[in-house]
């Protein structure tokens, strides 16, 4: 699960005496062949099942191979309930849109004081807190929601803890179709992820340029507002991709602490219409709209990392 | 006594703000972690209420504890398989696949270098399910199980290898090369010999990261799964979490996370031996990607 930072290294002029050599290419070549059929071939597949047809019978998908005879009834069917009368996705759509903004603006709230802090103001207690903070990196997200699970139970802590030892009768239900509940866990399981590059960037943040904004005479508040945050907005925005793109996909938060329809996001569509008979290709038409929706925000993360090593070297 | 404007004005006042928020955040991130392996030692049926101490969900247990369930122990041989398979074939691949891409020139490793990014950045879901159909849908040797799991783990996390290393390699520059290469190495031998052995740090520390990341991984290995028996512990938590475990599967998630706490510090302190007496920055963030 873990989405580290990423800086891809910048192109370096080539050699000038570079003589061709088939060294290179044959070392890349298993990677190649190997992202061609296990990555771009798959995603293929989901196109031929999506424009492809349903045998009448075991209602299983039959893929079409040929882009000249696809048949866009499945991928029309989808869009055209999505909103409308029988608008039957379109709730979890936006839910799904709601969410990844609430939770990722709460994300950003909590890792970028406490990844400011770590980063610049921590002194002697840096090592180990960092430790701490990427911690989480290697507890599985299973985990981590289960751990929630017990907490949130009936007679659970929070429970305790709300009714002070009994003082008032707190008999919250909290694990069935909270959407309160199901926010707070995409906070609590992708924070992690926006900490780390967070923290990457304001460590390497140059401490000359914020003195000298504060020796030409900028206070705390402006220089933060104008030198800080100005210097850091590529990281920021890098690290509010890198938790948007996985919570796009992400059912299995929902399922854990809701199970409930209610909270359903566009990923428990994918899963639930996934091994249902005769909505295979629906599952593939949710997996083409994620993949449309995600596709800029994966280029501009692209764009944003190379670019600012290409800078930074 | 200070007013307000002074304490403002002082450029060495401690920030207590971003401390109690920090604080904050750490307990809160791993407090519930820490209670559900404490209840993982419970001596009642409950994950809720204290019943004293034991080690009755870990082997007491004839029947339920992780040691005697067939089901519980199969899950966690399982995910360590997947773990050591996977990082046994990602990291070559990887490797191979970086130093190859770096060097070489042109349009194509160009082209296979976003290819790369794309994968590292596409939500995991997306690439289960077109795996899913890969292998469903198409005649293929390979069903649903072990097999399509490490598939779909090593295209997931090929990424891992081949960014650490790139970055390994830019530090590194072409000069140590080129020295070899005009003390007459060929270009293979200038490479086992000079640049395979400098990027052994980065080569280690993605190996922890791929093991560390694979055992913990949910999405893939759940669509890619055949039965109960590839079925790894994430898995496992996530199918009888709901329902009412006992403290078994706490004890079983506890056991993972020792799994992956083990690997990261043992690594780390390996990867601090190796890089001694190197001026860079080599601290623990290394070994969540940090590039």
């Amino acid at each position: 699960m873990a989405v580290p930072v990423i800086a891809a290294p910048p192109q370096n002029a080539p050699p000038r005496r570079e003589r061709v050599t088939g060294l290179w290419p044959a070392l890349a070549a298993p990677g190649i062949v190997w992202l061609l059929l296990c990555f771009v071939f798959p995603l293929y597949v989901v196109l031929c099942i999506v424009f492809g047809q349903v045998d009448p019978l075991f209602r299983t998908p039959i893929p079409v191979w040929n882009p000249l005879q696809w048949d866009p009834s499945q991928f029309a069917y989808v869009l055209t309930h999505i909103v409308g009368a029988d608008g039957i996705f379109g709730p979890a759509l936006l839910r799904t849109a709601v969410y990844v903004v609430a939770a990722s603006s709460l994300c950003l709230l909590i890792a970028f004081p406490v990844s400011y802090y770590v980063a610049r103001l921590s002194g002697r207690r840096k090592g180990l807190l960092l430790a701490l903070l990427i911690a989480p990196f290697w507890i599985s997200y299973m985990m981590r929601m289960f751990a929630w699970v017990n907490l949130l139970q009936n007679d659970g802590i929070v429970n305790k803890v709300l009714s002070f030892g009994g003082l008032l009768s707190v008999n919250v239900d909290w694990l069935t179709g909270q959407p309160v509940v199901v926010i707070l866990g995409l906070v609590y399981g992708y924070v992690p992820y926006m900490i780390l590059p967070l923290y990457a960037g304001l460590d390497r943040l140059p401490q000359p340029v914020l003195e000298a904004s504060r020796d030409l005479g900028a206070d705390r508040f402006s220089s933060f507002w104008r030198v800080t945050l100005p210097l850091c907005r590529p990281t920021i925005l890098a690290a509010v991709l890198l938790t948007c793109l996985p919570m796009l996909g992400d059912y299995f938060t929902s399922d854990m602490l809701s199970a409930s329809p209610k909270t359903a996001m566009v990923g428990n569509l994918i899963n639930d219409s996934v091994h249902a008979p005769g909505r295979t290709g629906q599952a593939g038409a949710f997996v083409m709209l994620v993949f449309l929706v995600a596709l800029l925000p994966m280029l501009y993360y692209i764009r944003v990392t190379s670019r600012r090593d290409a800078v930074a070297s | 006594m200070r007013g307000p404007v002074t304490w403002w004005n002082d450029p060495w006042r401690p920030p207590r703000f971003l401390v109690g928020i920090t604080i904050g955040y750490l307990a809160w991130s791993l407090l519930p972690v820490a209670i559900a392996v404490l209840y993982s030692f419970n001596n009642g049926r409950s994950r809720t209420t204290w019943q004293g101490f034991s080690l009755r969900w870990y082997w007491g247990d004839k029947t339920l504890s992780v040691w005697h369930n067939d089901a519980l122990h199969t899950a966690l041989l399982q995910t360590l398989k997947l773990g050591v398979v996977t990082t046994a074939i990602t990291l070559p691949l990887g490797v191979l696949f970086a130093i190859g891409i770096d060097r070489w020139r042109g349009r194509l490793p160009a082209g296979a270098n976003f290819l790369m990014l794309i994968s590292f950045v596409l939500p995991e879901v997306l690439l289960a399910v077109a795996l899913l159909f890969v292998i469903t849908t198409i005649a293929l040797p390979i069903s649903l199980g072990t097999a399509a799991q490490v598939i779909g783990l090593i295209t997931f996390q090929v990424s891992y290898p081949a960014v650490l290393v790139r970055a390994r390699l830019a530090t590194i520059g072409p000069q140590y090369e080129e020295a070899a290469m005009d003390l007459g190495a060929s270009r293979l031998g200038a490479l086992r010999r000079i640049i395979l052995p400098m990027l052994m740090p980065a080569i280690f520390a993605s190996t922890v990261l791929v093991f560390a990341d694979v055992i913990d991984d949910f999405v893939l290995v759940r669509y890619l799964s055949g039965d109960a028996a590839t079925e790894p512990v994430s898995v496992k938590i996530y199918n009888t979490a709901r329902g009412a475990p006992t403290p078994a599967l706490n004890a079983l998630a506890t056991l993972l996370l020792l799994a992956a706490l083990t690997a990261v510090v043992v690594g780390f302190l390996i990867y601090r031996y190796m890089t001694r007496g190197e001026s860079a920055d080599r601290g623990i963030g290394a070994f969540a990607g940090e590039v």
